[in-house]
């Protein structure tokens, strides 16, 4: 097994960069960079995540001032963008397309997919499930770095005369493959497509190793039944990943085929630039089929993880058991089998049979049923809890009102005759930014902000985690709750602007009130970083488990080593989720106490278990990870 | 640029806080508050906050939505689109309904059970009666709504009747052309990417004698109450098509004719007169996205009376007489056929027609 090299250390003085040299066994590049420490890639994960969804947030900013205020001299931003402001002082179209582009595919894939699923995969499922580190330390590292390295060559395609990929983010043939349609075609589409190639191979490489993690290196007791729902909305989230983006990968590889060694995949019939291209045979629509099989799928790998770390910290803060832990499980074993049956939704009116239409608008509104077991279940669980609004607590409650209104239009959305309509307009930008994307960064947000203790072992500033969640909570609203108007009247979406159609003409002010909402919710996460590196270095030190949760997470010392525990890894005698049992003299028992310890709050079943714990006690563990 | 400045303004003093609030912390920081102080004051704040977020929320959500119901409608002008609307607004209503409810409810709750010192939260892990009724009563919800909704997505997609009007509809960067048969054979004569040049826009190829009176118009004219099926066909990249007063969308894909038939209920003078607004035009936008100019890819529409219609598909010229060049392209046999069906040259055989009568 390629379990890495254990050591156990009390050192403390972590975040003391001087004095690392002498304590640590690694140096500065095998501690820091080259880590094979899960917790340390989930923070490289972390931090790159968050310099992303600041760089996506900023291009969304952009173009929202172009939405917003139409009429707007943009010269000031020419430092910045210089030739893609125009000598009138206007946004490019075509850059405008490229920052739509962009935003997309860096908040689904970089943020939203590595940001969130890597940085808690890899910090939680080793810690959750009581193992030293992942599976395999070196594919873990070189997840990250195959990630790095796809970002580095997706930040360069900004730099490119030609402009970054422009084609939105589906990149959709044949604008995706002719440079001749559109510039970001060129150079910019090629370094998009060696860019997903590469975040894929991260992508497969994290899954894998969360899979087998998770199926394997469980500690002594911890049973499937017994995981928290964090591990299980990883774990499914890693098997829809590593079924889904191969697909990705190889519409990818047509694609390049198609844009660079003449064939037809995709391509047909076309006349474009004053000439008749040779292709012949080939299909945009299959490009489609395959790019949202996995296009499809990734919604759920971006709001599984965020359901799974809200379903923990909101039994934690409410301080009672999640409701329906297994209907919880169920709902998103259904959600992930569904996920991959209902990709054609997105393409009702893209000349697809109809009858298909009518096959996947049946498949996709029943993938409304679990998602509304789970509002049901986080409503349950609040009810008649002692809820402690922690920030964590507040972004998982922001997450679960997202995932409502957001949802909620999926109705609409996912009946073919309504969808005829509102395709492609802002109904549906508002729909998946509430439900999927603002749904997942607050699950990120509650994420970091619940174990950001464990993370750096300092508490982050709960006033501050306040403020930042109100603006941002109303923000988010204020900027996608107009798009439900905007869209029922037919604005399309991509559009640099309307004032070309009579039909698009109103709403100039609620566009207007979109983009101040953008601008000050974008700012509102300043207050959040200034918490999140202020607090790294002189937060207040943050107790072994401030939360008062039953995870094993919290029985690591406060500034867990490589190895995590010093010592043996602690066995698993119950569920995650005794909060508040009736009987216990505290609100919460940890994971790791045995019912002999708790005879005053055992249900009756629970008694028969304490035969099984004294005969498969404490000297039968196997120890794990010791050479 | 005054508003950047503003808001501007207003980051400057978020900062300012933020560094006022850091000298406070500072001193936190550093000082022994321990987890077991939990402010029970910003706990209960937070509370008040999500209650006074609903209240304020859904009282915007509802005012908003009545009050501007006339501003963010487009009024329908086909029959599908009846039938879409309607189904719309029954979703609306059910999801609304749920959505209130829903959101009411959990706020309720996160206020009423707020941290109280020396409560104990009830030990509720699961009921599989109340699981089972909020899983059969969305099933059986959105049952109902898939099937109202297949019907009519069934009825749209089903074929256009023999007699409907066909129009050919050609997307390209960035503008649409529409191509109607001629009212001679009332036919769209064949076509061939490869035969597109800077005139032949359409790629027709003239060895088709029903091209001969084809002709090309840049506005979309459709009759009233008579069904229309559009043939969309692109040159270059995906477009879509979209009518939104129509209820109509449906993709142009290079190399594939896609298909949507409607029928149009109001005319363009007619829907002028409901709105009271004289300068008012259909339109055809551009819904999916095609290049630097997809928000300018506009065609106007124009619905006209079918009397009308016919009116102004006999005043049109062929595309064949428009460019006379074209006719060595067609072969010789079919020479004087083309010559008469394209109105270069009088039909004689309607002179005797008319002669007869």
């Amino acid at each position: 097994m390629a379990t890495t090299d254990i050591h156990i250390q009390h050192d403390v003085h972590h975040h003391d960069d001087h004095s690392h040299d002498e304590h640590h066994e690694g140096n500065f590049w095998t501690t820091y960079i080259f880590s094979q420490d899960h917790k340390t890639i989930a923070k490289q994960f972390l931090i790159t995540g968050i310099f992303w969804a600041l760089v996506g947030g900023t291009l969304s900013v952009i173009f929202r001032l172009q939405l917003g205020f139409p009429d707007m001299n943009l010269e000031w931003l020419k430092p910045i963008l210089g030739g893609w402001i125009t000598p009138e002082g206007k946004l490019d179209p075509e850059f405008y397309l490229a920052l739509v582009t962009m935003h997309g595919t860096i908040m689904v894939f970089f943020v939203l997919t590595a940001g969130l699923s890597g940085t808690f995969s890899n910090f939680l499922i080793p810690l959750q499930v009581g193992a030293r580190d992942m599976a395999s330390g070196f594919l873990n590292m070189l997840s990250y770095w195959f990630f790095f390295l796809s970002s580095m060559v997706m930040l360069v395609s900004f730099f490119l005369e030609t402009g970054p990929a422009a084609g939105g983010w589906t990149v959709y043939p044949p604008l995706s493959a002719l440079p001749q349609a559109i510039k970001g075609s060129g150079m910019g589409m090629t370094l998009w497509l060696v860019s997903m190639a590469l975040f894929i191979v991260s992508s497969l490489l994290g899954s894998i190793n969360y899979i087998t993690t998770v199926i394997n290196m469980r500690t002594h007791g911890m049973s499937f039944t017994r995981l928290p729902l964090t591990i299980w909305a990883f774990f499914f989230t890693a098997i829809i990943g590593v079924l889904s983006f191969p697909v990705l990968f190889s519409a990818a590889l047509l694609l390049i085929f198609d844009r660079s060694f003449g064939t037809s995949f995709y391509l047909s019939d076309i006349f474009i630039g004053g000439e008749a291209l040779p292709h012949t045979g080939g299909s945009p629509i299959l490009f489609q089929h395959l790019f949202w099989f996995l296009g499809h799928p990734e919604v759920y790998i971006v709001l599984l993880p965020a359901l799974g770390i809200s379903s923990e910290i909101i039994a934690t803060n409410s301080r009672k058991p999640i409701f329906g832990y297994k209907a919880m499980i169920g709902s998103m074993l259904f959600i992930a089998i569904l996920s991959f049956i209902v990709w054609a939704h997105h393409m009702f009116v893209t000349g697809m049979n109809p009858f298909l239409g009518s096959i996947f608008m049946l498949l996709t509104l029943i993938i409304a049923v679990p998602s509304a077991v789970k509002i049901f279940n986080y409503v349950t669980t609040l009810w008649k809890g002692n809820i402690r609004f922690t920030p964590g607590m507040l972004f998982s409650i922001g997450l679960v009102s997202f995932f409502l209104t957001g949802g909620i239009t999926g109705i609409f959305l996912g009946n073919s005759a309504i969808d005829i309509q509102l395709h492609d307009t802002y109904f549906v930008v508002a729909h998946f930014h509430l439900v999927m994307g603002s749904a997942s960064f607050f699950g990120m947000l509650a994420g970091i902000y619940h174990w950001f203790p464990k993370m750096f072992g300092r508490m982050m500033n709960a006033k501050l985690g306040y403020l930042h969640f109100w603006c941002t909570f109303i923000g988010v609203y204020l900027v996608f709750f107009p798009m439900h108007y905007i869209g029922i009247a037919g604005f399309p979406r991509r559009y640099y602007s309307w004032t070309n159609f009579e039909t698009f003409s109103g709403f100039a002010d609620l566009n207007m009130l979109v983009s101040i909402a953008a601008i000050v919710t974008l700012s509102a996460q300043f207050i959040f970083l200034f918490n999140f590196f202020y607090s790294m270095f002189r937060g207040r030190l943050a107790p072994a488990n401030p939360w008062n949760a039953t995870t094993l997470e919290w029985t690591t010392p406060r500034n867990p080593q490589h190895g995590n525990w010093p010592g043996e890894i602690p066995s698993v005698y119950r569920w995650p989720y005794d909060y508040s049992k009736p009987g216990a003299k505290d609100d919460f028992i940890p994971q790791t106490i045995p019912y002999s310890e708790t005879p005053e709050s055992n249900l009756p079943h629970e008694n028969e278990l304490i035969k099984l714990e004294t005969s498969n006690g404490h000297g039968a563990i196997i120890v794990e990870g010791k050479h | 640029m005054s508003l950047i400045i503003g808001l501007g303004v207003i980051l400057v003093l978020i900062i300012l806080y933020l560094i006022f609030r850091v000298s406070n912390l500072v001193t936190i920081a550093k000082g022994t508050k321990t987890d077991e102080e939990r402010s029970d004051s910003s706990n209960s704040l937070n509370a008040a906050l999500f209650i006074i977020f609903m209240v304020v929320s859904l009282g915007v959500f509802f005012w908003y939505s009545f009050e501007y119901f006339e501003d963010y409608t487009l009024p329908i002008a086909s029959v599908h689109g009846a039938w879409t609307d309607t189904l719309f607004w029954i979703t609306m209503g059910v999801t609304v309904v749920a959505f209130s409810i829903i959101s009411i409810i959990m706020f309720v709750f996160i206020y009423q059970y707020r941290y109280k010192e020396g409560r104990k939260a009830k030990f509720y892990p699961d009921n599989h009666y109340l699981e089972l009724a909020w899983t059969i009563i969305p099933a059986i919800v959105l049952a109902v709504l898939i099937f109202t909704g297949l019907r009519a997505w069934n009825d749209i997609t089903a074929p256009a009747s023999e007699q409907a009007e066909v129009i050919e509809l050609v997307a390209q960067q960035f503008a649409w052309t529409a191509r109607y048969p001629g009212v001679k054979d009332n036919k769209l004569g064949g076509y061939n990417f490869r035969l597109i040049d800077a005139v032949n826009e359409f790629g027709l190829d003239l060895t088709d004698k029903n091209t001969f009176d084809d002709f090309k118009s840049l506005e979309l004219h459709i009759p009233k109450g008579k069904e229309v099926l559009l043939r969309i066909r692109a040159k270059d990249v995906l477009h879509s098509v979209y009518l939104p007063h129509f209820r109509v969308k449906m993709d142009a894909v290079p190399g594939m004719t896609t298909l949507f038939k409607f029928t149009a209920t109001k005319t363009t003078q007619e829907m002028r007169d409901e709105l009271g607004n004289p300068s008012f035009n259909y339109e055809l936008a551009c819904a999916e996205i095609c290049g630097r100019g997809h928000f300018s890819m506009r065609m106007p529409v124009v619905v006209d009376e079918p009397e009308a219609y016919e009116q102004w598909k006999k005043g049109q010229e062929a595309w064949l007489k428009q460019n006379p060049d074209y006719l060595k392209k067609v072969p010789a046999a079919l020479q004087e056929a083309a010559m008469i069906k394209s109105g270069m040259q009088k039909d004689p055989g309607a002179t005797v027609a008319e002669i007869g009568k």
